[in-house]
């Protein structure tokens, strides 16, 4: 027990975190926030396993976001399939976009590949924009409650628990996936690609696992994301999202779970909880990146853990 | 016929501002390897100078042209010299990162001072549409075009006849070889930023009177400039040209014979096919890695 509880302290402390914040929590708005947080950190999650991880930049993965957010939207509302049903089946769509065009844009490195995920991303928010009679263009579509038979989840309270409950499910998993031999591949090819290929590392395979398992993270919180606001729009598949995305990841510290839920916080909660923030908010998350990426090129938690290491280490 | 001679007029004009975007790319990627997300914000910054000097100040367009190319190159230096600088011997993801830092906060910045309405720039010599053969030539198209050919002669010259173009040339091939010369790699990355800088500016300051501007148009534009430099082979400021101009004839073809709602995907559906095939580019070489 004392061995597990150490293993998975951070799960653990998130997990306490999760269930302990609502006491602080003064109304249903923050509530509402906290949920959106819970949404982007479980993004941020996948995605720091393909950013953070294994060194490969996607400028796209607002465009997996907004799939499972789509998929959810039409599966229930014109086909009126039960929406795990359609949450899963999004998913698995997204999955297997994401593998299908995984190898050869993985094959391409640094700018290529930030050129070709920002492609794939756009292609997507341009279709979706055009194609009307599916997704209701640029207007947006509406979307059902999600349900079970005669049970609904509608209240936000509700929502708190079920996003707080899967972020952790989300970390608790890419933890175990770090800690195991592919995480060991994953950060040996961020090292370098062509040592870890050397020492036996299929390398094209894991950045393709990464990429999957990224895409699927970002799919299924597209889907909660749809049934929380009960509305998506194509803005959730556009360039800037992504971009946003990517900078919650890089704040918080590329290759750190926790990094990415901080990360994602700060950058969630900026916008709501500062008033007139949404003028100010392109200059503010540029400069953010440009900051971080200068003077904390490793993100948050990892500088501070460093930090504090050092003075508990003399 | 005539319809194809339209579409032809209207792909060369969107081709040719993708050239001289995607040129200025190329010029930065020369030099520092840098890919410089940023470098749609100079079209932006060059167009929307352009409205603020001859409306706000009451200049001439005559006189506004060269003090927003200008002021582009400023902010060019500046980028170069507090954001890129800095991060020196960064991993090619945080300079991406930090590009693109830039061009939001530039977007941003311009989006506080100006706010989000479209301007509109007159064109330089009228709106009386240009006849031939059935197809109408706005003379606005003539400037780009004409632009372009005058900036590619420049930049053979430049690159050819001038110490700072050599200088540039020098420190592409081998920027440790061109120290050890004796040529200051620091100003020229500086230079090669406000080159491109003032490419992207007066690229934006010609599309102006066509497309109207505002704070965001550089998103598209930059993408697409970068996607020719791409096509053309990074680092190529002639494979741009190329590149640029392919891209703008498939998109108007597109847009005039298949859907003109997926006009805007066709350079990224392209640039997606050619990445999977020909990574290097249409007219890049095959690079070999050093380990």
């Amino acid at each position: 027990m004392a061995d597990f509880a150490k293993r998975h302290s951070g799960v653990l402390l998130l997990a306490l975190f999760v269930a302990l914040l609502p006491l602080a929590l003064p109304n249903r708005f923050y509530f509402d926030v906290a949920t959106k947080v819970w949404l982007n950190a479980i993004v941020c999650v996948g995605l720091n396993l393909l950013v953070g991880y294994a060194g490969q930049i996607s400028l796209g993965h607002a465009g997996f976001f907004a799939l499972g957010a789509y998929a959810s939207a039409i599966l229930t509302r014109r086909f009126e399939l039960n929406a795990f049903v359609a949450m899963g089946l999004g998913a698995a769509g997204t999955g297997l976009l994401a593998f299908a065009v995984a190898r050869p844009i993985l094959r391409l490195k640094g700018h290529y590949l930030a050129m070709a995920t920002l492609g794939l991303g756009i292609i997507i928010f341009i279709v979706i924009n055009r194609e009307i009679w599916l997704t209701g263009g640029p207007d947006g579509t509406r979307v059902p409650a999600l349900a079970l038979g005669e049970w609904r989840l509608t209240r936000i309270e509700d929502w708190y628990w079920a996003a707080g409950a899967i972020l952790v499910a989300a970390v608790a998993l890419a933890q175990n996936l770090i800690g195991s031999g592919v995480g060991r591949a994953l950060r040996a090819l961020n090292g370098s690609e062509v040592a870890a290929s050397t020492l036996g590392i299929d390398t094209a395979r894991y950045k393709a696992m990464a990429f999957v398992v990224s895409a699927v993270f970002a799919s299924l919180a597209g889907s909660l994301f749809a049934h929380v606001e009960r509305f998506v729009t194509p803005a959730e598949a556009g360039f800037l999202r992504s971009i946003e995305f990517v900078t919650m990841v890089v704040l918080g510290g590329m290759a750190s779970n926790f990094g990415a839920v901080v990360g994602a916080a700060l950058l969630t909660m900026l916008p709501q909880l500062v008033a007139d923030f949404q003028d100010y908010k392109h200059l503010v998350f540029g400069a953010v990146l440009m900051a971080t990426m200068i003077f904390l090129p490793k993100g948050l938690v990892p500088s501070l853990t460093d930090l504090v290491r050092r003075r508990l280490g003399r | 016929m005539d319809e194809f001679l339209q579409f032809l007029f209207s792909g060369l004009t969107r081709g040719s501002i993708y050239a001289i975007v995607g040129i200025g790319f190329a010029i930065v990627y020369n030099a520092s390897h840098v890919i410089n997300f940023a470098q749609g914000e100079f079209v932006m910054i060059g167009g929307m100078a352009a409205v603020a000097i001859t409306t706000k100040l009451g200049l001439p367009l005559a006189a506004a042209i060269p003090l927003s190319v200008a002021l582009a190159a400023l902010v060019g230096v500046a980028l170069e010299k507090f954001a890129i600088e800095p991060a020196r011997g960064a991993s090619v993801v945080a300079i991406i990162i930090i590009t693109i830092g830039a061009s939001i906060f530039i977007r941003g910045g311009v989006e506080v001072l100006v706010g989000k309405r479209d301007h509109s720039l007159p064109a330089f010599s009228g709106d009386e549409p240009i006849r031939i053969a059935g197809a109408t030539l706005q003379p606005q198209s003539l400037w780009v075009v004409g632009a372009l050919v005058v900036i590619v002669l420049g930049l053979r010259w430049f690159f050819g006849a001038t110490r700072t173009g050599k200088a540039m040339l020098a420190t592409s091939h081998n920027r440790l070889a061109a120290q050890l010369v004796g040529i200051e790699v620091r100003h020229v990355l500086l230079a090669s930023f406000a080159l491109a800088a003032a490419l992207g500016a007066l690229a934006g300051i010609l599309t102006a009177p066509i497309t109207l501007t505002r704070y965001d148009i550089g998103i598209m534009l930059g993408l697409k400039g970068f996607c020719a430099a791409i096509l053309g082979g990074l680092g190529s400021p002639y494979g741009a040209v190329a590149g640029g101009l392919a891209l703008g004839m498939a998109e108007a073809m597109t847009g005039g014979y298949v859907s003109s709602g997926y006009q805007d995907a066709v350079a990224f559906a392209i640039i997606l096919c050619v990445l999977f095939v020909r990574p290097q580019g249409l007219f890049g070489r095959a690079g070999t890695e050093r380990v």
